[in-house]
């Protein structure tokens, strides 16, 4: 995508939300856009009502937790299917407790997509429909994608960094 | 009671008449895999289904947070297994993409004859299946033996069948064989006549319309709603299609068709994957006609590229090249990147975050069958059972994919 398409989509998101832009960045020419999380339901609905931009395919959801910021950021990547265009809209909750509105006002598949957040990440999507755990059991008690939760035994030696030099 | 009826009935109503409740699944012959519905019903129709997902979780995102990059190939085989060659294309692409690879034009084509070898093998399950669940059997046991024919020829090239884990990051670990291309002509000698054959077979066969026209149909809206893609998408009238629209290793040197259908019913979705089939035939042939000449691996990723046996014991950089890869440290750029590819079942997209380290940061897949399955309680709703079934079939639900 190039630079004059990526600069339009953000001033397309400036004329009604100019103050919730935290951030731009292009990672490997991406347009990613950071918000503040209060309206991120809103800005999405106006991305895709707006008859220029119609982002109207939420290409996929999901959480990324950074435990030294104590956050958990969710990233949104939607589609603008007639323009060809694709960005990447991230909002970072704190990691104790998030909580943020449900995208399934505006896209139904994102029913599943926040249940599978919710499960690994514990970010509570209020006025979802039906947030279960979706891939692990009912009666798990963490949120297994978490950083605090190593994947192996931590009370094994033979596999720490210095056994190998690093 | 009319269908309009059914879908109107609320939750409440549903609790106050009597209803059977039936499990399908987790374990039943006509589902196809492992994953359970609870269907509420009214004699024959189903009025409710609350599915049940997850009995073959196995933790890949969490996986990969600890596996250096070309250990994680391996986990990608294992989610649409039907399929397996183009998730590991798309894993090495992602890679390619955030190292910044060069990828040669060979390598591109190369690439391209697999995966679309991958999406005959996927498609001709799916279909041959619904024609299983409509009492057809016949075809499936003939084609049958061409996906065998299929995993011959990934056999002649990376040496597995069902999860190829082929290929590495910047290329292939060998060139193909005489014999691989022996059998790649084969196949596209003798593939046709009987795809032909089925066709002609199931079709426009009254017994076969009956059944499938009509039967688990989706809008093109809710379907967009409901991020379809891929065939099932295609089906209900929306031509997106990631070969077309983001090309990747070389799709758009190929002259191509994209098949939509009209109603999102099976029928339709039987249609587009058989359409889609003779395209890929069509594909294939073309890359082999313009196949460049050049090496079938990337020179410019030492990182990541095992270097040729000989090299390793002979040079010294090879052998430290080897090392750092089989054990797996060498360090990637800092960066995020999503790159897709269009999977047997619609947009596979891998959203990966590096923080420069050894392993991901975070690896998130974009599997598509996680997310159109969760339509088919709605696509359901007021048909009868075995419908139902064939809705599934249809859908090709890969319990791997879903699960993850």
């Amino acid at each position: 995508m190039d630079s004059t398409v990526q600069e339009k989509i953000v001033s397309i998101i400036k004329e009604k939300f100019e103050g919730e832009i935290l951030s731009v960045e292009t990672p490997y020419d991406f347009l990613t856009i950071n918000l503040k999380k209060e309206n991120i339901v809103e800005i999405i609905q106006y991305l895709y009502d707006h008859s220029e931009a119609k982002f109207q395919y939420l290409t996929t959801l999901c959480g990324i937790h950074y435990p030294e910021a104590g956050q958990i950021a969710i990233m949104y990547q939607l589609h603008s299917l007639v323009n060809n265009w694709r960005i990447r809209l991230k909002i970072f909750l704190p990691a104790e407790n998030p909580v943020t509105p449900t995208l399934t006002t505006v896209f139904a598949g994102a029913n599943w997509m926040e249940r599978e957040t919710y499960d690994f990440f514990g970010v509570k999507f209020t006025g979802h429909p039906d947030l279960r755990r979706i891939l692990n059991v009912e009666d798990m008690i963490i949120h297994p994608l978490r950083k605090e939760y190593p994947l192996e035994d931590q009370t094994r030696e033979d596999k720490k960094d210095y056994m190998f030099g690093r | 009671m009319a269908k309009e009826e059914i879908i109107n009935t609320t939750s409440t109503e549903v609790e106050q008449k009597q209803y059977t409740t039936l499990n399908l699944g987790p374990t039943h012959p006509a589902t196809h895999g492992i994953f359970q519905n609870v269907l509420t019903m009214d004699g024959e129709v189903i009025i409710h289904s609350e599915p049940t997902i997850g009995y073959i979780h196995r933790a890949f995102e969490k996986l990969s947070e600890r596996r250096p990059f070309n250990q994680i190939t391996p986990i990608t085989d294992r989610m649409n297994y039907c399929s397996a060659p183009i998730n590991n294309i798309g894993w090495h692409m992602t890679v390619e993409k955030l190292i910044n690879a060069e990828i040669p034009k060979r390598v591109q084509y190369l690439r391209v004859i697999i995966m679309e070898l991958a999406r005959i093998s996927d498609h001709l399950i799916c279909n041959t299946v619904i024609g299983v669940d409509t009492g057809a059997l016949t075809g499936f046991v003939y084609l049958f033996q061409f996906r065998e024919l299929i995993y011959e020829i990934y056999e002649e090239i990376c040496g597995a069948r069902l999860t190829t884990n082929i290929g590495r990051i910047g290329g292939f670990e060998r060139d193909f064989s005489d014999k691989a291309w022996a059998k790649i002509d084969k196949f596209l000698k003798e593939y046709p006549q009987a795809l032909k054959e089925f066709e002609n077979l199931v079709k426009r066969n009254r017994i076969f319309m009956d059944r499938t026209i009509g039967a688990g149909p989706i809008t093109a809206e809710r379907a967009l709603s409901y991020s379809f893609s891929g065939p099932n998408l295609r089906a209900a009238g929306v031509d997106y299609d990631v070969r077309v629209m983001n090309p990747y290793s070389s799709y758009e040197d190929f002259d191509f068709t994209i098949p939509v259908g009209l109603n999102g019913d099976t029928y339709d979705r039987f249609m587009v994957r058989q359409e889609e089939m003779w395209q890929s035939l069509s594909i294939i042939r073309q890359a082999i006609e313009k196949l460049p000449d050049g090496p079938y691996f990337s020179p410019n990723v030492p990182d990541f590229y095992l270097p040729p046996k000989q090299e390793v014991y002979n040079n010294m950089e090879a052998l430290i090249y080897h090392f750092k890869i089989v054990m797996g440290e060498t360090d990637v750029p800092k960066g995020e990147v999503y790159h897709c590819v269009e999977g047997g079942n619609g947009e596979l997209g891998f959203y990966l975050i590096s923080d420069g380290g050894r392993t991901p940061y975070r690896l998130h897949m974009r599997r598509p069958c996680f997310i159109y399955y969760q339509a088919y309680p709605e696509m359901i709703k007021g048909t009868n059972i075995s419908d139902a079934i064939l809705t599934m079939s249809s859908m090709n639900v890969i319990a791997g994919e879903l699960d993850a």
